[in-house]
């Protein structure tokens, strides 16, 4: 074996070196289209790398990121368990919503206890609006990706309905849901903030999302339950063979991923946003988790980095308009890393190109031998 | 009575103009799921169609070649999408998403650069898609108020549904047809009697493309006369849900969009005047599809070879 080959071998077999060349290759893309358009690429790259390295940027990030993580995190657990939870989106929203009903509505409850409760609620929608979606699939057969397209939109009606309820909605003129009680912020504190020198929303929020990335990569590679989701996730026939509920772990999995995304919403809700506007299109933020969960391989702590980096890239474009680049070019360049990532599969067969295996030959001999053994039974 | 049958024209008229670019971009995605290529890129192909048809016939003056512009520009972003999932075995989720993102993300930056805003100058009314009957019905009659009203439609609702019963033909009664929906149950059967599955899903791909740029133009150049970014959001998915509603048939596809299209239209109707909650209203096409799944059209039958790239055997 020499030198040259296991490079290659090495290059062809690491994911996470296709997502950085994907990454790069993003960037590129970029550049070239800030060229085309006749903008300074350096003034826009500095400009994205400044923005997020110094101590306040980088706590914007983090703040930014904190949704991003959630909705990667469940997408992430909804691929290892072999569905493609694309109504994140709504999950997060009904998460959202719940979150805000219990921090309006029982707000003098003491912020050790309603802390607690809203991410309960939050996670508790997101839940049943995941496990609604499985149930149809599994009673009725119903193409889960249609439902969940569905229950996106009543998911978003259904918040603008009830952001419209004279107890919750805004005394002003504001189309947006009155703010939530102090004791359901998860802000950090005002003297804390000051003498750090941290953005004005800067918030604990991200331990959760910590603990959450902690406790889905738990699930899903060191408990029965995670390995039974696995197995169903890459084939349905054999853990059934096997013993496994299919219908059940479905329902399992839809939960603990709409859990995930509804408490990515309470989150956002909890230490960003402080109420509910009413919107006139979906946010995007279960979209993005599509996203992020993809650039994270998948894997719970591939998507905590993933969505930090998220997180940067969207912070760092909307500063973009001050050095006179639009703030689209983000999502260019991230459309660009996905499409990359999508084709990377192409490096995997880069080893293939490096050593020609001796033509059939042993493959051959052994399926004769095998058709001798047949026949000689 | 008169009330009720202007209602009814209004209704009807809403129903077909909501449908139109649903229906453009379901026939698309038709024949890029029936050929075995998951096409969850629908939405960025139709933002692109949407914004390039607009600028086009702004800067043209020709509604039609406008029009036409914004199906290449769909076709465009298909033949990314096709590269990558058909000639590159790219996985068909990963790659749709990446075009959901760069679609709207390239013409929403031009738009800026262009522009100055996120929003294209609005089209003057000669730039917009002709409505082909108007003043053709005598409005002092009732029933000619309700065909007033019915046919207000722009020609490329009509176009639409010439193009569906094209579709139809071409997948049911056509050798190019048979072998695409052979490419979607099992390539490998294809293969050995000579078609080229590659080339078939390509530019099965690149069509879906194209039709979903068209359903695109249509909602900048007709229903409204100028690009926004929240211009599609959303709409893409819907064709997609249409499609599969309609259990991966052309015909089914479009009983899918009729009755996204239907909902639709009641909202413009129910939503001056009855009182109810508007966006109770606009929950009820996707509780109604729901609902009607369960009721009446059950498990949908995916094609068996959809999803999986094919890779040629050496």
């Amino acid at each position: 074996m020499n030198k040259k080959k296991s490079f290659l071998e090495f290059i062809s077999e690491k994911r996470f070196i296709h997502i950085l060349i994907s990454i790069l290759l993003g960037f590129l893309v970029g550049a070239i289209f800030l060229a085309i358009m006749g903008l300074s690429v350096g003034a826009a790259y500095g400009r994205l790398i400044s923005s997020v390295t110094s101590l306040k940027g980088f706590s914007y990030v983090i703040v930014y990121s904190i949704p991003y993580i959630l909705t990667g995190l469940s997408v992430a657990f909804s691929f290892k368990t072999g569905v493609f939870n694309i109504g994140c989106e709504g999950q997060f929203v009904v998460g959202s919503m719940a979150a805000a009903c219990v921090g309006i509505l029982a707000g003098g409850v003491p912020k050790i206890l309603l802390i607690p409760l809203c991410f309960l609620a939050a996670m508790l929608a997101g839940a049943i609006w995941g496990i609604i979606v499985g149930f149809l699939k599994t009673k009725w057969g119903i193409n889960e990706v249609l439902s969940m397209i569905m229950f996106n939109w009543v998911a978003f009606y259904l918040s603008n309905y009830i952001a419209g309820f004279p107890a919750i909605h805004s005394d002003g003129t504001a189309e947006a849901t009155k703010n939530i009680s102090e004791n359901a912020s998860t802000l950090l504190s005002k003297g804390v903030i000051d003498s750090l020198g941290l953005c004005p929303t800067a918030n604990w929020g991200i331990l959760v999302a910590i603990a959450a990335t902690v406790l889905a990569w738990f699930i899903i590679e060191k408990t029965t339950l995670g390995y039974e989701l696995k197995a169903v996730g890459s084939n349905k026939f054999a853990a059934e063979y096997g013993g496994i509920s299919v219908n059940r772990s479905i329902l399992t999995a839809l939960g603990i991923s709409g859990a995930l995304a509804g408490l990515g919403g309470a989150l956002q809700l909890m230490g960003m946003g402080s109420r509910i506007s009413i919107f006139s299109s979906q946010e995007g933020f279960g979209f993005a988790g599509i996203v992020v969960a993809l650039i994270g391989c998948s894997n719970p702590f591939g998507a905590l980095i993933a969505g930090i980096f998220y997180g940067a890239l969207t912070f760092g474009g909307s500063k973009l308009n001050l050095v006179g680049a639009p703030t689209q070019l983000i999502n260019v360049i991230v459309g660009t890393v996905v499409f990359f990532i999508a084709i990377s599969i192409i490096f995997t067969r880069l080893r293939f190109l490096k050593k020609k295996p001796k033509p059939k030959v042993p493959d051959k001999k052994p399926a004769e031998e095998k058709g001798k053994e047949a026949a000689s039974e | 009575m008169t009330n009720f049958v202007n209602t009814l024209g209004i209704m009807l008229y809403a129903t077909l103009i909501y449908m139109t670019p649903l229906l453009y971009a379901s026939l698309g995605s038709c024949f890029s799921e029936v050929s075995g290529v998951v096409n969850i890129g629908i939405e960025g192909m139709m933002t692109a169609g949407a914004f390039t048809g607009t600028v086009v016939a702004y800067f043209t003056g020709s509604p039609w070649i406008g029009f036409l512009c914004g199906g290449l520009a769909g076709a465009f972003f298909g033949m990314l999408h096709a590269l990558a999932t058909v000639s590159l075995g790219a996985d068909q989720t990963i790659a749709g998403t990446a075009i959901n993102m760069l679609g709207p993300g390239i013409v929403i930056m031009i738009a800026k650069v262009m522009f100055n805003s996120t929003d294209t100058i609005p089209l003057d009314a000669s730039m917009k898609i002709p409505r082909l009957f108007r003043g053709v019905f005598d409005t002092s009659t009732v029933f000619g108020r309700f065909m007033d009203n019915v046919f207000a439609n722009y020609a490329a609702t009509y176009l639409v549904f010439i193009a569906a019963l094209v579709v139809w033909f071409v997948f049911y009664k056509t050798r190019f047809g048979l072998r695409l929906r052979a490419c979607g149950e099992h390539p490998q059967a294809c293969e050995t009697l000579g078609i080229d599955v590659l080339k078939m899903r390509f530019a099965c791909v690149c069509i879906s493309g194209f039709l979903s740029g068209l359903g695109g133009a249509f909602v900048t150049m007709a229903i409204s006369n100028q690009f926004r970014p929240i211009s599609i959001v959303g709409q893409g998915f819907i064709a997609i849900a249409a499609v599969i509603f309609g259990k991966f048939r052309p015909h089914g596809a479009l009983l899918g969009c009729l009755l996204f299209g239907f909902c639709s239209g009641l909202k413009v109707v129910l939503g001056g005047s009855s009182g109810i909650d508007m966006q109770l209203i606009s929950m009820i096409p996707y509780v109604v599809t729901v609902i009607v799944l369960i009721l009446f059209v059950g498990k949908s039958r995916v094609p068996s070879a959809n999803g999986r790239p094919f890779i040629r055997a050496k």
